[in-house]
C-alpha cells in the first residue's frame, strides 16, 4: 500500500499498515548514515521548514539532518529572535511561512493540537514534532524501529513506560503505536503522574516500579520535569529517584536479562535513570537517536513524495 | 397602539394555558386572551397560525461586555442578538471593565439600555470589589441602582468566609447570589474536562469535582444563612445530585443550565475547535443525561445561555491559549427546539417555562406570563422553520459558536417587548 496522507499528526490516526510502512521505509534508509557521502537526491528542490516553538536539540537536529541527506532545502525557524517576539500569533507566523511555498513544515509547539491547527490552515504537509502533552509520532516510530531491530519483531512484545505519563506526548504516541502493532504496554508511575482513564487507550497501569519491570521486553524511562514538584505532584526529587529511578540493582533483581532500556531524552542522570544504566549494556538510547534520522527521512520522503505531494 | 396576535398556539405555563387562542396587546400590556377575539379598530393583526406564542423569554446569564470590551459586544449589539434569538430580557454579568461593583456602573449600563437596548436589560452586580474576592462590593447601592442579583461570574469567590457574609448582607434585598462554582485550586491551568478525552488529547483537564466541591459549599452556606443561592451553568451529574438533595431539604437553592451543556459533550473537543472551550467545560454523556433529567423534573430551574462574546483573535489559535466561552443568544432557542423538543427529550411547555416563567419568578422580574395586565413581552416561535446557523449573519459583534453550519428545525419567529415588535 502507498502513503496517502497530507500530514503526519498523530499515531492515533494511523492504522497498522501505515505504521509498518513508515517503519519499513525508515529501515530501508538507514544505510545512508554509513555511507561516505551521505546524500541522495530524493527531495532535491523540495523545501522543509522546521518551525520550533519549544526548545529542542535532538528532534530539530534530527529533522535537519534527515532533510539535508535527502537533498531538501531545510530552513530552521525558532520562536526566539523572530516575529513571535514582536507579538505575531502562531497561526499568522505559520501562514506567512506557508506563503513562501514550503513542501513540508515540521512543527513543535507547547500547545496540544498545534499541529492539527496548522494542518487545517496550511496547504503544505505538516509533521508533528511534538505538541504539548498530545503526541510525538516520529519518536514513537523511532522507538518501534529500534525495538524491531533489537528484538527482531514487535508483535507480542511487552513494554513498560515508566514515569510522568500524564505530561508525556511520547507515552501517548508510544501507547497508540505499540498497541496497533500487537504489543502490550504497561504504564507505571506514582498515581499523580498517571492520567485518568489511560486504560481506555489500551495500556495497563502499575504503581510499583518493581512490578512494572518484572516481565517486560523493553523499559522506556521518561524524563521527569522538575516543575512537577512545585505543582504538588511529587514530594521531592530525592523520593522520586528512590522509588522510581532505575538502577542497576533494581534491574538485576527484577528485570529480565535481555531487557532493553530506552529513553526519549534528555536524560536526568541520577533521577529517573542511574548513569550506569543509561550507559550500560541494556541501554539502546543512542541507537534510538541514530534511528531517529532514518525515521524522519522516511517521513519526509513519504509526505513530500506522495502523488501531487507538497504545495501545489 | 394595539396588536392582535391571531390564531397561534398560546402556551403560558404560569397560567396553565395551552391552546389555539388570540392574544390582544394594548398600551404595552397583555389586554385579553381568548378564542376568536374581535379586532378593535386600528389594530394591527399578526397572523400567527401554525406558530407558538409564549411569554417573552428571559436569559438570566449573558455578558454584554459594555463598558470596557466593546470590541466583543455592546449593549446595542447584544440586545439585538437577544431579540433575534427570541429573548425579551437579559441579565448582564458584572465582569465588565470597570467591573459593575458600584451604582455608577449600573446606572451607565441601564442608561445605555434605555437608549440603545432592543430588549430589557437587568444588570447583575458584583459580589466583591473588582471581582477580586477580597472585600464586599457596595451591595446595597447596587441593589438600589437596579441590580437584580449579585455574582462574580467568571470567577468563583474562593473565600468561604467572605461569601457567607455576602449571603447575609444581601438577605434584605431579595436578590440572589449567583455562584460560578469552580474551585480554582482544582481547575488551575485546565482547558477542558478531565477524563478520557483530556488524557487522549493531552490537554490539561479539570475534574467534575472542581464544580461539585463548590456547589456543596454554596448549598451549605445557603443553609447556614437562609440566603437564596443560584448555581450558574450547572454542568455535572454530581452538582445535580447536590442541588436535588438540597432542594429536598428546603434549602433556597436554584440552578440554571446552558444549551451547550445540554447538547454537547467533551467529545467535541477532539476537533480542537476553540469554540468548544468554555467554563465550566463540556462534560460527559452521563452528565448531559443528568442535566436533561434535572431540567425536566425542575431540579434545574431555568435555561440560560452564558452568552460570552469573544473576538476572533481570541478564539482562533491554540486551544489552551484561547479564551473561555461562546455566544449563545442567537442559537439557543433553535438548538434546543431541534435537539431536545423535536426528538421528544423535553416537552415544549417545559422548555418554555424554563425560559420564561421560572427565571422571572426566581429573580422577581416582571413578565414570564401572559396574564392580562402583564407587560406585553412575547416570544413567538415557528416550530417548522428550518435554518442553517450562519455566524456571519449574527447581530452579535462576535461569532464564537460551535453551532456554525448546524441545520435546525424550529426557530424564534417574532419578539415583542412592551407590545412593540422588535426588528433586530
Amino acid at each position: 500500500m502507498g502513503w496517502t496522507r497530507k500530514d503526519l499528526l498523530s499515531m492515533r490516526e494511523l492504522d497498522a499498515g501505515e505504521i509498518t510502512l513508515l517503519v519499513d521505509t525508515a529501515a530501508s534508509l538507514q544505510e545512508i548514515a554509513s555511507r561516505d557521502i551521505k546524500k541522495v537526491p530524493a527531495l532535491r528542490g523540495k523545501t522543509v521548514v522546521n518551525l520550533f516553538y519549544e526548545s529542542s536539540t535532538r528532534t530539530r537536529t534530527s529533522f535537519e539532518i534527515a532533510g539535508k541527506w535527502l537533498s531538501a532545502d531545510v530552513i530552521n525557524f525558532s520562536a526566539s529572535g523572530s516575529s513571535t517576539s514582536k507579538g505575531e500569533s502562531f497561526i499568522d507566523t505559520a501562514k506567512n511561512i506557508a506563503a513562501m511555498s514550503p513542501d513540508v513544515v515540521v512543527v513543535r509547539h507547547s500547545s496540544a493540537g498545534a499541529a492539527d491547527l496548522l494542518a487545517r490552515e496550511l496547504p503544505c504537509s505538516i509533521v508533528n514534532a511534538g505538541d504539548g502533552a498530545h503526541e510525538h509520532p516520529t519518536q514513537a516510530l523511532l522507538d518501534l524501529l529500534t525495538i524491531r531491530e533489537k528484538k527482531g519483531h514487535l508483535d507480542g512484545l511487552h513494554v513498560a513506560i515508566v514515569g510522568d505519563i500524564a505530561h508525556s506526548r511520547v507515552a501517548r504516541s508510544d501507547i497508540h503505536g505499540m498497541r496497533k502493532l500487537g504489543m502490550t504496554v504497561t504504564v507505571a508511575g506514582p498515581p499523580t503522574l498517571i492520567p485518568p482513564f489511560v486504560q481506555e487507550l489500551g495500556a495497563k497501569v502499575s504503581y510499583r516500579l518493581e512490578d512494572a519491570i518484572g516481565d517486560v521486553d523493553v523499559i522506556m524511562m521518561l524524563r521527569l520535569q522538575q516543575e512537577r514538584m512545585t505543582a504538588g505532584l511529587i514530594p521531592s526529587l530525592r523520593e522520586y529517584a528512590r522509588y522510581w529511578g532505575l538502577t542497576l540493582d533494581k534491574l538485576a533483581k527484577h528485570a529480565r536479562p535481555d531487557v532493553l532500556i530506552m529513553h526519549p531524552g534528555p536524560v536526568n542522570r541520577g533521577i529517573e535513570l542511574a548513569p550506569e544504566v543509561a550507559d550500560g549494556p541494556y541501554s539502546v538510547i543512542l541507537d534510538q537517536v541514530s534511528r531517529g534520522v532514518a525515521v524522519r527521512m522516511g517521513v519526509l520522503l513519504l509526505l513530500a513524495g506522495r502523488k501531487g505531494g507538497g504545495a501545489a | 397602539m394595539s396588536l392582535l396576535i391571531r390564531g397561534g398556539r398560546v402556551i403560558d405555563p404560569a397560567n396553565n394555558v395551552d391552546g389555539v387562542q388570540d392574544l390582544l396587546v394594548e398600551n404595552g400590556k397583555i389586554a385579553r386572551l381568548g378564542r376568536n377575539l374581535a379586532a378593535p379598530a386600528d389594530v394591527e393583526v399578526v397572523d400567527a397560525a401554525g406558530k407558538i406564542v409564549c411569554p417573552g423569554f428571559i436569559d438570566m446569564h449573558v455578558h454584554l461586555r459594555e463598558p470596557g470590551q466593546e470590541y466583543k459586544e455592546t449593549v446595542a449589539t447584544g440586545t439585538r442578538a437577544a431579540a433575534a434569538g427570541g429573548f425579551t430580557a437579559v441579565c448582564c454579568m458584572a465582569n465588565t471593565n470597570p467591573v459593575n461593583d458600584n451604582g455608577a456602573v449600573t446606572d451607565y449600563i441601564r442608561a445605555k439600555a434605555r437608549v440603545e437596548g432592543a430588549v430589557r436589560v437587568y444588570p447583575i452586580g458584583a459580589v466583591t470589589r473588582g471581582l477580586r474576592g477580597e472585600e464586599l462590593a457596595e451591595l446595597a447601592e447596587l441593589a438600589e441602582s437596579g441590580c437584580v442579583a449579585f455574582s462574580d461570574d467568571g470567577r468563583c469567590v474562593m473565600n468561604s468566609g467572605l461569601y457567607r457574609r455576602a449571603m447575609e448582607y444581601t438577605l434584605p434585598f431579595g436578590a440572589p447570589l449567583i455562584s460560578h462554582a469552580e474551585d480554582a485550586s482544582l481547575s488551575r491551568g485546565a482547558s477542558m474536562n478531565e477524563g478520557v478525552v483530556s488524557t487522549e488529547t493531552g490537554l490539561p483537564g479539570q475534574p467534575a469535582a472542581a464544580e461539585d466541591v463548590m456547589v456543596a459549599r454554596d448549598v451549605l452556606l445557603a443553609e447556614l444563612t437562609g440566603a437564596h443561592v443560584h448555581i450558574a451553568h450547572v454542568s455535572t451529574a454530581g452538582a445535580v445530585r447536590l442541588i436535588r438533595d438540597a432542594k429536598a431539604r428546603g434549602v433556597q437553592v436554584t440552578a440554571e443550565v446552558t444549551p451547550h451543556h445540554l447538547v454537547l459533550t467533551e467529545d467535541a473537543v477532539r476537533t480542537w475547535d476553540p469554540n468548544t472551550k468554555m467554563a465550566p467545560p463540556l462534560r460527559t454523556k452521563r452528565d448531559v443525561e443528568a442535566l436533561l433529567e434535572a431540567l425536566a423534573d425542575g431540579t434545574i430551574d431555568c435555561i440560560a445561555t452564558d452568552h460570552a462574546p469573544h473576538a476572533l483573535s481570541e478564539k482562533e489559535g491554540e486551544f489552551d491559549r484561547a479564551a473561555f466561552g461562546i455566544v449563545g443568544l442567537e442559537t439557543a432557542v433553535a438548538v434546543l427546539l431541534d435537539r431536545l423538543v423535536r426528538p421528544g427529550l423535553l416537552p415544549l411547555a417545559t422548555l418554555i417555562a424554563r425560559w420564561s416563567r421560572d427565571p422571572a419568578r426566581l429573580l422577581n422580574l416582571p413578565g414570564g406570563n401572559l396574564a392580562p395586565g402583564a407587560p406585553a413581552d412575547v416570544t413567538i416561535l415557528d416550530p417548522d422553520a428550518e435554518t442553517v446557523v450562519d455566524p456571519s449573519r449574527f447581530r452579535s459583534r462576535s461569532r464564537n459558536t460551535p453551532f456554525g453550519g448546524w441545520t435546525l428545525r424550529g426557530a424564534p419567529w417574532m419578539t415583542l417587548v412592551g407590545g412593540n415588535v422588535v426588528r433586530p
